[in-house]
């Protein structure tokens, strides 16, 4: 309980649709812990869209509470989000987000120029994180010069440099044909297993999920099983 | 996000997008051209009147003597014309004690003039000026001579019919002969050329070298002025205080010779280089009062291209927000890229404009008798204006992209 890197109580999230309101989320209570490999499932529109964006603190709930790291994060104003969202989390997206006009190593810095750090040190801890994730010598290239998979390494890199408590995966294979998919969930693997890394991912395949240690899965704003894979 | 980091991001922006950034910067060119280019050539002018025109044609620390203001600029009511021309004239008498009241380190002249014809041969104008004055009139206006020389004192003493000619008078008789030592009828009277003045260019297109300089006390004082009577007794001193001084002198002399009470003004008039000047003053003043317009008309002309390029980049890059918002970028990151790179357009066009207000400048300098002077002070505003119109029309594109939502945002295609 004390560890509980991320921890929901009643979280809840309500859209207006118009003269409809929808309910995402009707009340998650969820913990993940520290160095936690999890996968979020459900089929769409059982809200694990907005779960995404409410533990990337990309959005608020409409009630309930949110701790990340202890601190609340439910009821911050949009600035204070953001250097949560900078200093916490990484966010590796389906359709990878990298900016088509930036090198990967610019695409990489990305977080360290809003987080402050000094050009020189961005660099080198840019090269750094695509070295780890095996494109050092695509440092140079634009995102229309790389391959699907090498995107969303380089999307992971931007993830990991700034070093943060979890990585939010969502749907990290979703555009990425099998055999780039087992590539990107070594990835994946390998970060959890060798350097600790909390890893939270939504994803709708099985085999993908298959890959965490932990599967939650939501049902109509609800979690409707939590289980956890015996062997690592 | 540091604001050299934002700059280099939206020059390569403009990179990428050469065609556009183009038109987005064309109304901050237009306008700073337009700021650089007329204040160059009003400044040119300016320097050029007070320098050239007024420095050198009129004299430094020099005034002139005269009956009324010669030099008007049309708002003196008819009242005071009258007063003005019932007044008595200057006289020979005058100058002559102007001349003993002051120090030997004041140079004092004569003149007077009037337009008459000049015969040469066959050859003849009636648009000639002719004056008549003494011979420290060449140093105090400051011509110098071209070819000859100017009159000695025993000349003016004795009335000779010497002259010394304007360089376009030497050119319309005499062509390719030397004038030296001939002889030109100047108002019927025959005279001997002794020198030719070097050419003293146009002012507004008039020549400033069809004249003829005789000794006043030669016979064309009867052609320039009623008997004794003179339209100017001119004083240069060394210094500006030492010209003042000496006008105060006159002015006292002046007073004493016309029984002048302490109650009545005086009714003659000192012409200095501000009278010259008044005119000129007066124009660029309504050439100051019209560049602000010009250059606000284009400014905002090009405010709003620029505000409107700038709303057209903030919907086609909600993506690229939503992702820098995603990684952590705060309101004021996205509102201060956005606003630095509306500046970075509207600052390029403007220092685009500066460089070819320059060349505008320069062009006008060497290709008409207008001068240019670039003054840095034009450059620095216009650079503070490229700048100021980018942060003004940026600020609503820019809040609006600082505002989006970031789901919203990431979802956007």
């Amino acid at each position: 309980m004390t560890d509980a890197l991320i921890r929901t109580h009643d979280l809840t999230r309500d859209y207006q649709m118009g003269a409809e309101v929808v309910r995402a989320l009707r009340g998650v209570d969820l913990q993940i812990h520290r160095n936690e490999y999890v996968a979020v499932m459900g089929p769409s529109g059982s809200g694990k869209s907005t779960l995404m964006n409410l533990v990337g603190c990309l959005d608020t709930p409409t009630s309930g509470q949110y701790w990340l790291n202890g601190v609340e994060v439910s009821q911050m104003s949009d600035d204070e989000l953001a250097r949560v969202r900078n200093r916490e989390i990484g966010f590796v997206f389906q359709t990878f987000n990298l900016l088509p006009r930036a090198t990967a190593l610019h695409n990489v810095e990305l977080p360290l120029i809003y987080a402050g750090v000094r050009a020189k040190e961005r660099r080198e801890r840019a090269e750094e994180a695509l070295a780890s994730v095996g494109l050092a010598d695509r440092m140079d290239h634009r995102p229309s010069e790389l391959s699907g998979g090498q995107r969303q390494r380089v999307a992971i890199a931007r993830a990991l440099v700034t070093r943060p408590s979890i990585i939010l995966a969502d749907e990290p294979t979703g555009n990425l044909d099998s055999t780039t998919s087992e590539e990107i969930m070594k990835v994946l693997a390998e970060l959890h297993r060798h350097h600790r890394q909390t890893i939270v991912m939504v994803t709708h395949e099985h085999d993908i999920a298959a890959h965490a240690e932990r599967i939650v899965t939501l049902h109509d704003g609800m979690i409707s099983s939590d289980t956890r894979r015996a062997a690592a | 996000m540091p604001i050299v980091e934002a700059v280099r991001l939206a020059l390569g922006m403009i990179r990428a997008q050469k065609l556009k950034s183009f038109f987005s910067l064309v109304g901050a060119f237009i306008g700073v051209t337009f700021l650089i280019g007329v204040i160059s050539i009003v400044n040119g002018m300016d320097r050029y009147m007070r320098e050239d025109f007024a420095g050198r044609l009129f004299g430094v620390n020099t005034f002139t003597l005269r009956y009324r203001p010669f030099n008007t600029t049309g708002d003196v009511t008819d009242d005071q014309w009258r007063a003005w021309l019932r007044r008595r004239r200057l006289t020979e008498a005058d100058y002559h004690a102007v001349e003993r009241a002051l120090g030997p380190d004041m140079l004092v002249g004569v003149e007077s003039w009037n337009t008459v014809e000049v015969i040469v041969g066959a050859k003849r104008s009636r648009s000639i000026e002719a004056r008549g004055v003494s011979e420290s009139y060449f140093r105090i206006r400051n011509y110098e001579i071209g070819a000859g020389r100017t009159f000695t004192p025993q000349e003016v003493s004795h009335g000779a019919n010497v002259v010394v000619i304007g360089s376009e008078v030497a050119e319309k008789f005499f062509e390719d002969t030397d004038p030296l030592g001939r002889t030109i009828r100047v108002a019927g009277f025959p005279y001997r050329v002794v020198g030719v003045a070097k050419p003293q260019g146009r002012l507004f297109g008039i020549s400033l070298d069809k004249f003829v300089i005789a000794p006043y006390t030669s016979q064309i004082k009867k052609a320039v002025n009623p008997h004794q009577i003179v339209d100017g007794i001119i004083v240069k001193g060394p210094t500006l205080p030492a010209m003042q001084e000496a006008m105060s002198q006159v002015e006292a002399v002046m007073r004493t010779r016309r029984h002048l009470r302490p109650v009545q003004d005086n009714n003659f008039h000192f012409e200095t280089q501000d009278d010259v000047l008044d005119f000129w003053t007066k124009f660029s003043r309504i050439l100051y009062t019209a560049l602000p317009l010009l250059v606000g008309i284009s400014l905002v002309v090009g405010g709003i291209v620029i505000m409107n390029i700038m709303l057209m980049a903030v919907s086609e890059r909600t993506r690229e927000i939503g992702i820098r918002k995603s990684l952590g970028a705060r309101r004021r990151d996205i509102l201060s890229q956005f606003l630095v790179e509306a500046a970075t357009l509207s600052t390029t066009g403007a220092l685009l404009g500066i460089v070819t207000g320059i060349l505008l400048a320069k062009l006008v300098d060497v290709a008409t008798p207008l001068p240019a002077s670039i003054s840095l002070s034009s450059i620095l505003l216009g650079i503070a204006l490229g700048i100021g119109v980018g942060v003004v029309a940026g600020v609503y594109p820019a809040s609006r992209a600082a505002k989006l939502d970031p789901i919203a945002a990431l979802r956007h295609e």
